[in-house]
């Protein structure tokens, strides 16, 4: 009998630990992460997870990541930024532009960070203060900033000066030289994102912000303010991931990011962010991110026809969507006292 | 004669033309709990929105003991002890109750210009101890609110009001879309708040609910107030009349 008893107060642990993990949005995305870089490695007789290729993923991982982070978030808070591409392109061609005329990198670099920034607040400013969907501010911001970007860059992208401090952001680090520094910022930005989100006030006015504004309002958050600073968090974590894939690149090509809002925006859903906010977290867009990386990487390594690509993360988009919206009603549906 | 916990001088309030308030004035005592009664539209709200905040009047003055004060915002009104549970709730669904229980008040272990890090083990802790104060089983303060029952959400909503050391608790329409059960629940609640030295403003339009847990009544019809009287003094009938 007493056995009995613990068993079944066992079995009902079990039972809540299994519904907490399933109520986590970034669960699917994870198991589809595992499921699909084993099934490249099978594919790919192994190439897929050698140094070579890994190297490879990691090396571009952090400019769709960092991006991602900071598209994450502002949906968290329940808007959206489509100008993440395009701004994406001109904060390191605006980076270009002054140093092509002298000025420091350290200059350019705080100009653009400034400008990336500027640009951020704009789109949270109007979209709270005259009450319009973010859905139109950041569409108009993504024409903006793209011809911004081509019209200072003269048509001819500037040439970039010799002395930039790849040593900070490109070099390859690590052991066996398996990633770039720019992936060490990467995993800085994502913790430090990741803790503001769960351990700070900050996060907590996000969520609750995005969650349940009405709510949000009568407790007396800040509503307005914390939108635009998730606005500007998230432009200035998009430039700063244009800076990293031009220094990578070694020239400031004025049509990097394109597409690459969507691509940010089907990561952070694929990573379990709700579209209408309140729901989501900095690690399930990153597992989103990695998601793409590796669909991207693993369809060429098993010589598929790489137009699938867009197919693949299509798909994938709904399936998560609608996994983990089952998983939920699942976990609702498991009785555990409350 | 009992000083006023609060005093509401000569307000007014207009929308775009409308006169929704027409110089009201209302003295609140100290462990009273009054019910306010009125039709959609009869200004009620806009007088429950200027006191915790979510309004400001164009005219008229608020004072608290005795002292004027100025409420410009939800965060005004809190500070001054006022704290509002609404018919839509003042809860986040997503979000667990434990931080429900603190928006926008988070404990904090450090902090720089307001911005830091949450205590929340003193968040889980002190939640778990309010909800126990006000009779609530919940098992963890980890649950997300949007799984509780109504019920549950607005008992939630009043620990967290109890927590605060709110001196004016304003429910407005706190048993809109509960139960039977949940709403007997939720009337203890607003009977037990004057043991505890909470003034109550309790906003329904059932009429047996007000006159089941409050001392007082006023109603309201097309801005103004049209009655207001002891419980023992009137009657059901006679407050439907004047409105």
């Amino acid at each position: 009998m007493g056995a009995n008893l613990d068993f079944m107060r066992k079995f009902d642990y079990m039972k809540r630990a299994l519904k907490v993990y399933m109520e986590k949005p970034e669960l699917a995305a994870l198991v589809l992460l595992v499921g699909l870089i084993i099934l490249f490695q099978y594919l790919s007789d192994g190439v897929f997870l050698n140094a070579n290729n890994l190297r490879g993923i990691l090396g571009i991982l952090p400019e769709i990541g960092l991006m991602v982070i900071g598209v994450t978030i502002l949906m968290i808070a329940g808007e959206f930024d489509l100008s993440v591409g395009s701004v994406f392109a001109l904060m390191p061609m605006t980076m270009a532009v002054l140093m092509a005329d002298g000025t420091p990198f350290f200059f350019a670099f705080v100009a653009g960070m400034a400008f990336a920034l500027l640009i951020g607040f704009v789109n949270g400013y109007l979209t709270v203060k005259f009450a319009i969907p973010s859905f139109i501010t950041t569409l108009g911001m993504l024409f903006i900033a793209r011809s911004l970007t081509i019209v200072i860059s003269g048509g001819f992208p500037p040439l970039l000066p010799n002395d930039l401090p790849n040593w900070l952001f490109t070099v390859f680090v690590g052991p066996g030289h398996l990633f770039r520094m720019s992936f060490i910022w990467f995993v800085l930005i994502g913790v430090a994102a990741s803790l503001m989100m769960s351990r700070t006030n900050f996060g907590n006015w996000i969520k609750a912000t995005g969650g349940f504004l009405p709510a949000a309002d009568a407790m007396g958050i800040p509503t307005a303010r914390v939108k635009i600073a998730a606005f500007m968090l998230c432009s200035v974590l998009a430039g700063f991931a244009g800076m990293l894939q031009v220094l990578r690149l070694g020239s400031p090509l004025p049509s990097i990011g394109e597409g690459w809002e969507l691509q940010a925006v089907a990561a952070a859903v694929i990573g379990g962010t709700a579209l209408n906010g309140g729901v989501g977290a900095v690690i399930g867009g990153v597992i989103g991110a990695i998601l793409i990386r590796v669909i991207d990487n693993g369809l060429v390594l098993s010589q598929v026809d790489s137009n699938w690509f867009k197919f693949a993360i299509g798909f994938l988009t709904i399936f998560a969507v609608v996994a983990n919206s089952w998983l939920r009603k699942r976990a609702k549906s498991m009785k555990v006292e409350t | 004669m009992i000083a006023p916990i609060i005093s509401i001088r000569n307000m007014h309030k207009w929308y775009s033309g409308v006169h929704a308030l027409r110089g009201v004035s209302l003295d609140i005592n100290p462990n009273e709990a009054l019910g306010l009664i009125g039709d959609n539209g009869a200004g009620k709200s806009t007088l429950i929105n200027i006191l915790s905040g979510a309004q400001t009047a164009d005219e008229g003055e608020i004072e608290i003991d005795g002292a004027l004060v100025n409420i410009r915002n939800p965060r005004d009104a809190m500070d001054l002890g006022i704290e509002t549970i609404y018919q839509y709730n003042s809860m986040v669904p997503t979000m667990s109750i434990a931080r429900n229980m603190f928006i926008g008040r988070e404990p904090l272990k450090v902090s720089l210009f307001g911005i830091g890090i949450m205590d929340q083990q003193k968040m889980r802790d002190d939640s778990v101890k309010a909800i126990a104060d006000v009779n609530l089983h919940l098992r963890s303060p980890d649950a997300l609110v949007g799984e509780l029952s109504g019920g549950q959400r607005q008992g939630v909503a009043i620990a967290r009001a109890m927590h605060f050391r709110s001196r004016l608790m304003i429910l407005d329409e706190p048993t809109n879309h509960l139960s039977v059960k949940e709403t007997a629940k939720v009337i203890g609640f607003v009977q037990s708040l004057k043991n505890q030295n909470v003034t109550s403003i309790f906003i329904s339009h059932n009429m047996h609910h007000v006159f089941e847990c409050c001392d007082r009544v006023v109603a309201m019809a097309r801005g103004k107030i049209v009655l207001d009287k002891r419980i023992e003094d009137t009657s059901i009938e006679e407050v439907h009349e004047v409105l």
